[in-house]
């Protein structure tokens, strides 16, 4: 016991609370989203250089300009194919799907106020995981495949917005939202497993086994047209609206005397990150953590405010999931399900962020 | 700016809780309205702020019923500060006040450097620039209610409905908080406040409602709050005191008596 505690004979004693004053804090928000901007374009450039059929950053640009500019191809025709169909494809995919997570993951964690809210809270990715399993049981082609998972998505969302609303009317609306997309999730995991389960072992199976895990393997330009439609659909107004969506986390009636219609803007940004995640899924399969760790990284570096937080988890998610395929495809003679590599390399990630912000986000 | 109550009711889907209450609030009063827990006190405010609907009867502003005005239209005219919570994001003190700029924001904007300064504004007129670049989750809960209210000045409201706004302060707070609020409805903002110590009302109001199993009534502190309405309404035995003050001007208080 150190004197300055001891206060017994009616010693005034200023030392006491001492230290007690939180910090103030200023942060350069602006200038980290341009960092983060940066950091994107690098692992863009460098995605095309790693893996088999590497095409070296001299070769990319002279490909790049040359097309551009119209002038006669210099390089092999191999080269172009898998360029064009293969690799590009693939890059952008990568980065659209990061971004789409992680953005609907930032967009829901704010509109539930609870930062352990992932993407697939109402039911977008179970759904399209069952889309994807009845379309590779009647055995369907890709396009079909990713059709259906979309669809099948957005059927599950609306499932859980309809009977939320006919269950909660006007009371605590939100938390039976959060229940029924629980109820619902679990009733597509249900149905994905009895697909599964009537689906032949020795060809069927396996591709659903193998889709549900996740991965960009297939992907060709088709694919990359069929989601940006959605993504571009559903991250603009995401990213309009996005200061609003602050005022949620202090709740609904405070949202409101703000002067914020939470009605209105809860139902776009539900349909929005929707359209986001089933759209992912529907192309990439089952992808965890992202939508749940991204967001949270973000706003460690740039803080819990929306107009810089979302651009930041656009950003990082992109540029996350862009490596994480990047290891997928170059560190094993076999490509990692990314699924699997998310959850590898999230997991623990995950637990260093809650370490480190135990007491703060610095 | 004149708030009014038009014999109006309020309740939730099926079930009334208040049956017609009238009442006015115009610009500069403090109204606070006393009353036991779950007489209906915070759903009379939740039907003021738009939350819910009215059941009968009608509000109005200015004379127009508030009922079919927008969001942002409403917090243009009343701004709210609820009882201090800790939000689930360490937003800075400085974001926070800045949302309430929200209702006058178009739709896809975000603050600008005249809101920032409105808000700082705020902050000064509370004395609470010290705050601003605090994270709002680690301050104390005095200064956080401090911050609700600048959040609430920095909307531009013509009047102010706060719920509870003393409660978890400490002692000191309590008064602090009541004075700032006080400076605020002489300044021409009329506040509307519910409190469970009479001692707030003699502090600042120059309207009491109180409201219990009796009915709603409408007065002065004077009128209002003596030893048999607190009876009445607590169901404790009170003893109201008049002293004065050092300068001789007369001031009352309620105490409880332990038989």
């Amino acid at each position: 016991m150190t004197p300055k505690a001891v206060n017994d004979k009616g010693i005034k004693n200023n030392d006491v609370a001492a230290d007690a004053r939180p910090k103030a804090r200023v942060r350069k928000s602006g200038l980290v989203l341009v960092i983060l901007f940066i950091v994107l374009i690098v692992v863009f450039l460098w995605s095309f250089t790693v893996g088999r059929f590497a095409v070296p950053l001299p070769e990319l640009m002279t490909v790049f300009f040359r097309k551009m500019l119209g002038l006669p191809a210099t390089w092999s025709d191999t080269t172009e194919t898998v360029l064009f169909n293969i690799r590009i494809p693939r890059i952008i995919v990568a980065l659209i799907i990061g971004a789409a997570l992680s953005a609907s993951g930032a967009a829901y964690q704010g509109l539930f106020r609870n930062p352990m809210v992932s993407p697939d809270i109402l039911g977008a990715s179970a759904g399209a995981g069952f889309g994807a399993a009845m379309a590779i049981l009647m055995s369907a082609g890709a396009i079909t495949i990713q059709l259906a998972a979309f669809a099948c998505g957005i059927i599950a969302v609306m499932l859980t917005y309809l009977v939320s609303r006919l269950i909660g009317k006007s009371n605590n609306s939100v938390l039976i939202l959060v229940l029924t997309g629980m109820v619902v999730s679990s009733l597509f995991s249900a149905f994905i497993s009895l697909a599964k389960y009537t689906a032949d072992p020795n060809n069927k199976l396996p591709e659903i086994a193998y889709w549900l895990m996740g991965g960009l393997t297939s992907i060709t330009a088709k694919n990359v047209m069929l989601m940006l439609v959605p993504f571009v659909i559903g991250i603009v107004p995401i990213l309009l609206l996005r200061y609003k969506l602050n005022a949620l986390a202090f709740g609904e009636e405070e949202a409101q005397a703000l002067g914020v219609d939470t009605k209105k803007i809860r139902f776009i940004y539900i349909i929005c990150a929707t359209l986001l995640t089933a759209s992912s899924v529907a192309a990439g399969g089952m992808i965890g953590w992202v939508g749940l760790v991204i967001p949270h990284l973000a706003r460690m570096l740039v803080g819990p405010n929306l107009k810089y937080m979302l651009p930041a988890s656009i950003l990082l998610g992109g540029a996350y999931l862009l490596l994480i395929d990047d290891i997928s495809r170059t560190f094993f003679t076999v490509e990692i399900p990314l699924s699997i590599l998310t959850a590898i390399v999230g997991a623990p990630f995950f637990i260093y962020l809650l370490v480190k912000g135990r007491n703060s986000w610095t | 700016m004149i708030l009014e109550i038009k014999d109006a009711s309020f309740g939730y889907a099926k079930r009334t809780v208040l049956r017609n209450i009238s009442f006015k609030v115009a610009s500069g009063e403090f109204f606070c309205l006393l009353g036991p827990n779950g007489v209906g006190k915070t759903t009379l405010f939740k039907s003021i702020l738009g939350f819910i609907d009215v059941k009968g009867g009608e509000i109005t502003l200015d004379g127009e019923n508030i009922r079919k005005w927008s969001k942002p239209r409403l917090a243009k005219a009343i701004g709210y500060v609820p009882q201090a919570h800790t939000p689930p994001f360490p937003y800075t003190v400085l974001d926070v006040i800045l949302m309430g700029r929200m209702a006058h924001l178009g739709l896809f904007s975000s603050p600008s450097r005249d809101d920032i300064k409105i808000a700082e504004e705020s902050l000064e007129t509370l004395s609470i620039s010290f705050l601003k670049n605090m994270i709002y989750t680690e301050i104390s809960g005095g200064e956080r209610q401090m911050v609700l209210i600048a959040r609430a000045i920095t909307q531009k409201p013509q009047l102010l409905i706060l719920d509870e706004p003393t409660s978890n302060l400490d002692y000191g707070n309590q008064v602090r908080v009541l004075l700032e609020i006080k400076k605020l409805s002489d300044e021409g903002i009329g506040v509307v406040m519910t409190s469970h110590f009479p001692n707030h009302a003699f502090l600042c109001s120059s309207k009491v409602a109180l409201l219990n199993k009796n009915g709603f009534e409408v007065g002065t502190t004077d009128e209002l709050i003596t030893e048999a309405n607190m009876r009445d309404t607590y169901g404790i035995n009170v003893k109201i005191a008049k002293l004065a003050d050092d300068r001789g001007v007369n001031i009352r208080s309620c105490v409880p008596l332990a038989n």
